[in-house]
């Protein structure tokens, strides 16, 4: 259950007008970071994408201000919203 | 258990459309240890300890802004209440006012907008220094440009000082005509039961039950429940109740974390959550619209009262639910200039003085940043501040005055005061109120906590 390592997990959310190889281009950024890729929710809705990615960036190479300046790159190149957030304001909010 | 997408995508939605954000971060810091009888030695000390907490303060919220994807909208100080570091300094105006040129000029090293805490406590009585203090705000405010100053004129403990509120009306007066457009006034307020720890300006200060740092955090504006209100156009009002508490319970829960983070960071005690909502002129960051979201016309018309009144109760207990650190004043401001839906109502004849009094009996901030004619006599003003305290001391909880006259302005001219300040149409007010009762001066006696019907 517990993993012994600890983790760091953001959460990353997309969306936008679908097309091809939103998925492979994130996943190619986060490899390049060295981010693991936890678990990933997609979705679409009327030609809409909606994603979310849970990532850990324990041992990623870059600090997450870059991470976001690259993601926000993406997001400008393929016309997505990026938001990329701890975790943890997730949990604070929603969970009693 | 990991998060849902849904849960995602609220808060998502909620930073994207609705300016969810962490209002205010605060750091109060005390003084106390810095005072000295020479006056360049003291003012040394305490630069060098603001600026650097203030470095660190915008660094570190800057970081955690990144980290959580929440914006951090002001970053600010509240210092020792300056009327009692001046006690072993000669008692001269100039003396208070080059503390307050030193304080903002630390401020402005520092990048910090606001610095609150040129004030005095004077509910029972005023030391030599607090007299100093107060004759010097008008050059002290008007010459400084962050520095905020506040004066706590009443408390259900002491009654309410009338010498002190007799001389602010005059205060006020001078403050007014010495800035563009009495632009000084919007960083001077005045109080009952002022509490220590309150991280919003223009009242903040570190209070003497405060230790040497203690950082404290506003939530987010009103945009993201008067989002879930307008959402909510029908449901029945103990239903509307619950999805407003609801609400307030995650945005609390959101300053609680980022405010745990960064006191942890800057090794500083956590001090308080304020969970008053303050609006800005931002399209749909607005407390007049919350309650016109609930279903009044506008704001200031009958039903207001009453739809104010649960907003609030419903924020605090959203609130109190989610943190076991809620202070400061924890209310719900409305403040005319700062909110784009009070400055309608006041347009539109909607809300007048009166109106908004009884407004302020029922949510914690009192009359804050409107506008009246620059030639409202200075007994006017006073009158004004003692019927807003009496409220406030009566029924046990704080309340203010952030009273602006503007020099030149007649009813309906719009005033602007500048950046976050916003612009205020100039409220009527009558000319003559209580002369004589102002000049009797002495103390409403402290009332009655007993026998309460």
């Amino acid at each position: 259950m517990s993993k012994s390592k600890k983790q760091q997990i953001c959460i990353m959310t997309v969306t936008g007008a679908d097309r091809v190889g939103i998925i492979a281009r994130l996943a190619t950024a986060m490899a390049e970071a060295n981010i693991n890729i936890v678990d990933v929710n997609q979705n679409i809705m009327e030609d809409f994408f909606v994603m979310t990615m849970a990532v850990d960036i324990t041992r990623a190479s870059i600090d997450t201000e870059k991470i976001k300046k690259r993601l926000d790159r993406i997001a400008k190149e393929m016309s997505l919203k990026i938001t990329f957030q701890d975790e943890n304001i997730f949990k604070a909010m929603h969970r009693v | 258990m990991r998060v849902s997408v849904e849960e995602v995508f609220e808060t998502v939605r909620m930073t994207l459309n609705h300016h969810f954000d962490i209002r205010t971060v605060t750091l109060g810091i005390n003084l106390k240890d810095c005072i000295d009888r020479n006056i360049n030695r003291f003012n040394e000390r305490i630069q060098k300890r603001i600026i650097a907490k203030g470095i660190q303060l915008n660094k570190l919220a800057e970081t955690t802004e990144h980290k959580y994807g929440i914006p951090i909208t002001n970053r600010r100080i509240s210092v020792t209440p300056v009327s009692l570091l001046l006690e072993p300094l000669p008692s001269k105006a100039e003396t208070a006012v080059k503390i307050a040129k030193a304080l903002d000029k630390a401020a402005r090293n520092a990048r910090i907008d606001f610095l609150g805490g040129f004030g005095a406590l004077v509910q029972k009585g005023m030391t030599a220094a607090d007299k100093n203090l107060i004759s010097a705000i008008p050059q002290a405010l008007s010459k400084t440009k962050r520095v905020c100053g506040f004066l706590n004129l009443a408390s259900t403990q002491a009654g309410i000082n009338m010498n002190a509120v007799e001389r602010t009306g005059h205060i006020i007066k001078k403050l007014s005509a010495g800035t563009k457009d009495g632009a000084g006034c919007a960083k001077l307020t005045v109080f009952a039961n002022v509490p220590e720890d309150n991280p919003f300006m223009a009242g903040a200060h570190h209070g003497t039950g405060e230790p040497d740092f203690s950082l404290n955090i506003g939530i987010s504006g009103p945009g993201v429940v008067r989002s879930v209100v307008a959402q909510n156009p029908k449901c029945e009002l103990t239903q509307l109740s619950e999805v407003i508490k609801r609400t307030v319970f995650k945005i609390t829960r959101a300053g609680e974390l980022i405010g745990r983070e960064i006191a942890e960071l800057m090794k500083v005690d956590f001090g308080i959550v304020d969970i008053s909502l303050a609006p800005t002129t931002s399209a749909g960051d607005s407390v007049a619209e919350i309650v016109e979201a609930m279903g009044v016309t506008q704001i200031g018309r009958p039903g207001s009262t009453a739809a104010l009144s649960m907003l609030v109760d419903a924020v605090k207990k959203g609130g109190s639910m989610a943190s076991g650190n809620v202070g400061g004043l924890s209310g719900t401001f409305i403040p005319i200039s700062e909110d784009a839906g009070m400055i309608r109502a006041v347009k539109a004849k909607a809300l007048n003085i009166e109106k908004l009094e009884a407004l302020t009996s029922v949510c914690s901030v009192g009359l804050d940043m409107f506008a009246v004619p620059g030639d409202t006599p200075a007994e006017v003003i006073s009158a004004i501040i003692a019927d807003e305290l009496s409220i406030g001391v009566i029924n046990n909880k704080t309340t203010g005055v952030r009273i602006i006259p503007v020099p030149g302005a007649k009813v309906g001219d719009i005033a602007h005061f500048g950046g976050l300040l916003g612009s205020a149409p100039v409220m009527e007010v009558p000319k003559i109120a209580s002369p004589k009762f102002i000049a009797r001066k002495g103390r409403i006696p402290a009332p009655l906590t007993a026998l309460r019907n």
